[in-house]
């Protein structure tokens, strides 16, 4: 009845090939067949966000999601952002702002705010806490990780930014 | 958490959706966006041996509008809903509603069709379409039918759909000029299920009360309407005092259940302020 089945998928920018079987969730094909343990396993119930990937141009929880669902999909993951050993915009904020402590939640924060900046370039404090709501961090407080998606915002849009952090300031990249 | 196993299949068309359903009958479960039913099937609540992804079928998807009424694709998601311009314009409350359902990546995915579907007292959206006077396509084996959503929701997961039917589209009434609407959610946090929640639709009539409808979600085994609330501001003056007699209907009428959100007189109270809230803002709304 459950026979494996061939998926196909992009994944981050490559495309992959993987023999599930239907109930396995895309979570642990990422994590257990493809290596890519960027995306967390927080919570498993839909809440924490820590499992968020980039499926076609929207964020989801990879573990709601089933492997099969995603045949000729686009995924992107926290491993796909680094280009040639310089860093994304997003994970030089996260960095730069002092927006993560364990870096638990860090992988899902940072794809999710990804498709946030697509969506809203220029987003204010009160439209960042409203559209990363799916994300939970148990370590930092928001503020932050806020700065952080700020900074990003701000570089992206071509700006030259610092750092507001006061320690991080004495630190160079 | 992984779910029991089970067959998948991923269909082109509305037609061989109904194939399958026929040929599995309740051995098979509809996926929409998965968001309700994959965290049942994780914890085995649910375990269909075979599982119809509706993904591919273009037929369920779109919003648009034909005559005085908008036809929203039931595979239609929270996401498009928030981001309709069409729905903003002549549908206000169904934005509002859906801004406040769950969190940015459950909106993606969450659907309005799996959302009314579900039979979830729970859910937000089925208080929306009993206050909004909605209709449910249903199409089967034998054909379409066209059931009002104050025929639908017959109790917890128990709705008037039959195990080989899908719903197709979900038609409503473009908001009457004059008329305000809101939907009034308390939550503990943000993405969470509301503990009471009001919906209203209100008109005026030189500065009269001449139509209203009121719709509770979750203080009751599935969303009601508040009918005495109702009958309580017909032809009268939407001022502090009737807001307040409405409210008390409300809190009359509803049968909540005790659980991690509160016991029984909590949210009969917040069902009442639910609705003091709803009147209140969609009262305003009337006017602008
Ligand atoms: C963390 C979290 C928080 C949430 N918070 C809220 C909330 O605050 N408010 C809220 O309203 N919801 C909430 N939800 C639920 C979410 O909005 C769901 O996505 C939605 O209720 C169901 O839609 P779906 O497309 O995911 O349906 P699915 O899970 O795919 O399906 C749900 C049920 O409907 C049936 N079904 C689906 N589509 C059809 C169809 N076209 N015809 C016939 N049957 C169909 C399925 O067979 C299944 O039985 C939350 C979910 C999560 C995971
Ligand atoms: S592990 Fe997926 S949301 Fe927490
Ligand atoms: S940094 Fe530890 S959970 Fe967010």
């Amino acid at each position: 009845m459950a026979k494996k089945t061939a998926v196909s998928f992009t994944l981050n920018g490559s495309t992959v090939d993987v023999l599930v079987e239907p109930r396995e969730l895309l979570i642990h094909t990422l994590r257990d067949k493809l290596a890519h343990t960027g995306p967390h396993i927080g919570c498993e119930t839909t809440h924490c966000g820590a499992c968020t990937v980039d499926l076609d141009g929207q964020s989801v929880k990879s573990c709601t999601i089933l492997t099969v669902q995603c045949e000729e999909t686009q995924v992107l993951t926290i491993e796909g952002f680094a280009k040639g050993g310089q860093l994304h915009a997003l994970q030089e904020g996260f960095m730069q702002e002092h927006g993560l402590q364990c870096g638990f939640c860090t992988p899902g924060m940072i794809t999710r705010a990804y498709r946030l900046l697509q969506e809203i370039p220029d987003p204010t404090e009160e439209e960042i806490r409203y559209w990363m709501a799916g994300n939970l961090c148990r370590c930092t407080g928001y503020q932050n990780i806020i700065k952080a998606i700020q900074y990003a915002a701000r570089k992206l849009r071509g700006e030259v930014v610092e750092t507001s952090h006061p320690l991080m300031a004495e630190v160079s990249l | 958490m992984i779910p029991r196993p089970f067959a998948y299949h991923a269909p082109d068309t509305l037609q061989a959706v109904i194939a399958l359903l026929s040929e599995h009958g309740d051995q098979a479960k509809l996926l929409a966006g998965g968001h309700s039913l994959l965290p049942m099937m994780k914890l085995r609540f649910a375990a269909p041996d075979h599982l119809i992804d509706l993904r591919r079928v273009k037929e369920l998807c779109g919003i648009v509008m034909s005559g005085d009424e908008i036809h929203i694709g039931a595979m239609t998601t929270e996401h498009d809903i928030v981001a309709s311009a069409l729905l903003a314009e002549h549908l206000p409350l169904l934005v509002e509603t859906a801004r406040q359902i769950a969190d940015p990546q459950v909106r993606y995915k969450g659907t309005i069709g799996g959302d009314v579907s579900h039979g979830d007292p729970g859910n937000d959206h089925p208080a929306v379409m009993l206050a909004l006077g909605a209709s449910f396509v249903l199409v089967g084996p034998n054909g379409e039918r066209i059931v009002p959503a104050a025929d639908f929701f017959l109790g917890t997961y128990a709705t008037a759909m039959e195990p080989d039917e899908v719903m197709t589209q979900i038609r409503i009434r473009k908001a009457a000029a004059g008329s305000g609407a809101s939907y009034a959610k308390l939550k503990r946090k943000t993405g969470d299920y509301a503990t009471a929640a009001a919906a209203v639709v209100l008109r005026l009539e030189g500065g009269v009360c001449a139509e209203v409808s009121i719709a509770l979600t979750n203080v009751a085994p599935a969303a009601m309407r508040a009918d005495a609330a109702e009958a309580s501001l017909m032809g009268k003056t939407v001022d502090d005092a009737a807001i307040a007699e409405a409210g008390r209907h409300a809190m009359e009428a509803c049968e909540p259940a005790a659980d991690l959100r509160g016991d029984e007189e909590y949210k009969r109270a917040m069902a009442g302020q639910m609705v003091e809230r709803a009147l209140r803002a969609a009262l305003l709304r009337c006017a602008a």
